[in-house]
């Protein structure tokens, strides 16, 4: 009936971990797991579809590419994940979601219990009643309140205080009062006050994580893993499949048009075009020739050649990029997040309400006993439970709005800090622009010629063939049959149509005006030269306004060539700085920083991933290169560049509702705290007001849902 | 009173088996994927080879 998750019952065989970003349906999850079964050497497939990740455990032999063909004979496209992504599961929610569900359980439990206390048990039976209550709430709060303790200690320990510090305060103090009304059979125990705290705050923080771990998710489902390794070719001139990370200098690594490389090298065979745009932002493909030295990272465009590797993983030219990353990433992790800073006159404020409230108490002749009640009653009603769900709450609720718009957005801070900034920093190539080739003018073709070159095209990887058969299918052209289909290297593809020779291919020295340029041939006919261009993403133009609107001044830092960057910048009409090394957009983003503003950097390249780590906030498209992804605080999925402005405007919202919830708190807090101070608080009222407080402030946010827009 | 000695560790009792459940779901993987739990159920896999 319905498909059993097959258990890891064959552990002795390794696993290898991928991404297929493309399953979206039922048909998939079965489509792949019976599918790949069926491979040999392929023992079992175990698709999360929730992370869009398949782990398959497969004969030692069965080799990496091996199964990447294996799925993609299946329709999906995959990537390799390291074992580094493998590792970290979602952890610290389950941690949470466990001491939740302990609270959670406590909570109902002892509420059962107070209930009968407020509607009046007494003598024996509320004593029995009370000592229950302790008997869940103690077991609880050291297992459910271990979170707050060991976070509030860690910020004592470097004299500083957080939200935790009055949490772990109130709620220790709390038991410890409580426990002694027990014995002693007192009128009123908080056990159900404190557990629900506990209940509440631990809600907040397992939202919180379960944000962060769904967008990392997503991310690393995107990441491409380009440097996944490479065919080194042996001395007696076969060739094997090396990961990334077994490459060694020396080496000779044979690069197929269309790879990325995984390391620096030099070229001994071969002439080729390869695509430096993810490291330098300079767009047009540039000449290579034997003893040109090439650098990881770059895509390989034109033909296959030969690179002796030079220098491999951490050696590479990318280690400078990845240092100044690291530097770069230190003035982020100094942010402060809002509910900390409130809690910096939070706290403070409210341990001298309950320090006066005991003393004022004492001075009032009301005995020590009664006086450390009220006092307890004040920390308690005061403890930041609305407060601990307002941001979070709020927060998730726009990450999951924003996530159905197609961005991700890794944590809470980076909500937080994208409704600061007040300026905006893009990038040209692949951030403003598409970042790939798109036909110019498509008109130029005959419609007769259309489902030829179409055939033509899908016979190439070549990324112009790629473009051309995009811009085709986009116009609903079926290919034609096309027989004898050779790829000749460096040069194009040519074919029979019918008797009559074709050909898509480089254009001849005279008609190679652009550097984007093929040609289509057909019999004798004259060749129709196709130009292509990188496009401008649509709604670039709507997107820069709406920004302007919303008070964000834009410009653009590019590190291609002026002559590249002008075309774009007049469209936009827009300020830029050209052929910037990444020092250099990092130096601008330091110097803007200097003068009061907070820079939003929107780039994709490997060369962004410094200013992307510096800016303030920072949005990269989800196509690209790993490491943008990975500096960048959200990442925007398709086309368009309108989520750059969705994305600021919903973070400004949840601002404005963290604001108003952070009043309402305070607002309860005013009704609140002088009950408490006059001693009128019992524990049936604490436990109303913090449920009451909570529900308020959670249904405010839910008013995000439609944030993003 | 006797009646709540009876129910008060009944209660308590039910409550520690739900909680149990939980966790045991938890750990055996239940809550792994649960967009693809909710799809999994319209696989047929009453295909050729099973019967």
């Amino acid at each position: 009936m319905n498909a059993p998750a097959p258990q890891a019952s064959i552990t002795a065989l390794p696993e290898t971990l991928f991404a297929v970003p493309g399953m979206r349906c039922a048909g998939c999850i079965s489509k792949i797991e019976t599918g790949l079964t069926q491979v040999p050497g392929i023992a079992a497939a175990r698709v999360n579809f929730t992370a869009k990740r398949v782990v398959i455990s497969h004969l030692p032999e069965t080799t990496v590419p091996e199964i990447q063909r294996a799925l993609a004979k299946l329709g999906f496209e995959s990537q390799p994940l390291g074992d580094e992504l493998a590792g970290i599961s979602d952890e610290s929610s389950r941690e949470l979601l466990k001491a939740m569900a302990v609270a959670g359980f406590a909570m109902m439990n002892i509420m059962l219990l107070s209930v009968s206390v407020w509607s009046g048990a007494t003598g024996g039976t509320k004593d029995l009643f009370h000592w229950l209550s302790a008997l869940i709430a103690l077991p609880t709060v050291a297992y459910s309140g271990r979170p707050f303790f060991r976070s509030a200690w860690a910020a004592l320990k470097n004299r500083r205080t957080n939200m935790d510090v009055p949490i772990s305060i109130g709620v220790a103090l709390t038991t410890a009062l409580s426990l002694h009304e027990t014995f002693v059979s007192g009128p009123h125990a908080y056990f159900d006050g404190v557990v629900m705290l506990l209940f509440f705050l631990l809600t907040g923080r397992w939202l919180d994580s379960v944000m962060r771990d769904r967008a990392r998710d997503g991310v690393s489902a995107l990441l491409k893993h380009k440097a996944a390794g490479a065919l080194v070719l042996a001395d007696d001139g076969t060739s094997s499949w090396v990961n990334a990370d077994a490459l060694k200098s020396g080496m000779v690594m044979l690069v197929a048009a269309g790879e990325r490389l995984a390391a620096d090298g030099i070229v001994t065979k071969g002439r080729s075009q390869f695509d430096l745009s993810l490291l330098t932002g300079e767009s047009a493909p540039v000449q290579v020739a034997p003893d040109d030295s090439v650098h990881a990272g770059t895509l390989n465009v034109d033909a296959p050649v030969e690179v002796k590797i030079t220098a491999a993983g951490a050696a590479t030219a990318l280690a400078d990029i990845a240092r100044l990353m690291e530097d770069a990433g230190q003035s982020k992790s100094r942010y402060v997040r809002i509910a900390d800073r409130a809690a910096r006159y939070y706290a403070p404020a409210v341990h001298t309400l309950a320090l006066l409230s005991f003393a004022g108490w004492m001075l009032a002749g009301a005995g020590w006993h009664q006086s450390l009640l009220i006092a307890v009653a004040v920390l308690i009603i005061t403890c930041p439970c609305a407060l601990g769900l307002a941001v979070p709450a709020a927060q998730i609720v726009t990450a999951g709005a924003l996530m159905k718009k197609g961005i991700l957005v890794k944590d809470g801070s980076a909500l937080e800090r994208l409704a600061e900034v007040d300026r905006a920093l893009f990038d040209k190539t692949g951030t403003l622009t598409l970042g790939r080739p798109e036909l110019v003018d498509r008109d130029r073709l005959p419609a007769s010629a259309k489902p030829i070159a179409l055939a033509l095209a899908r016979a190439s990887r070549h990324p112009l063939s790629q473009a051309l058969r995009r811009a085709l299918e986009a116009d609903g052209v079926a290919a034609a049959d096309i027989t004898d289909i050779r790829e000749i290297a460096g040069q194009g593809v040519e074919a029979l149509y019918g008797s009559e020779r074709i050909r898509l291919e480089r254009p001849d020295a005279r008609s190679a005006g652009a550097s984007l340029a093929v040609q289509f041939r057909q019999g004798d006919a004259p060749a129709i030269v196709l130009t292509f261009e990188d496009g401008m993403r649509p709604d670039a133009q709507s997107a820069l306004h709406q920004l302007r609107a919303l008070g964000i001044e834009s410009s653009i830092v590019s590190g291609d060539r002026a002559e590249a960057v002008q075309p774009v910048a007049r469209e936009l009409s827009l300020t830029a700085q050209t052929a910037m090394q990444p020092q250099d957009k990092l130096d601008t983003i330091s110097r803007l920083a200097a003068a009061g503003h907070k820079v939003l950097m929107i780039g994709d390249g490997l060369n962004d991933g410094p200013a992307l780590a510096a800016g303030h906030a920072s949005l990269a498209p989800a196509s690209a290169s790993d490491a943008g992804q990975n500096a960048a605080d959200a990442v925007f999925m398709g086309d368009s560049l309108a989520p750059v402005a969705i994305a600021v405007r919903a973070a400004r919202a949840t601002q404005r509702i963290v604001r108003q919830n952070f009043v309402l708190a305070i607002g309860y807090n005013v009704i609140a705290v002088p009950m408490a101070i006059m001693g009128m608080v019992t524990p049936l009222i604490a436990a109303l007001a913090m449920s009451g407080s909570s529900i308020i402030v959670v249904a405010n946010a839910l008013r995000l849902k439609g944030a993003a827009k | 009173m006797t009646g709540i000695l009876i129910l008060i560790p009944i209660a308590l009792g039910l409550g520690l088996l739900g909680l149990g459940a939980f966790f045991w779901s938890l750990r055996s993987g239940q809550f792994d994927d649960l967009d693809g739990a909710a799809l999994r159920i319209l696989i047929d896999d009453e295909g050729p080879d099973d019967d």
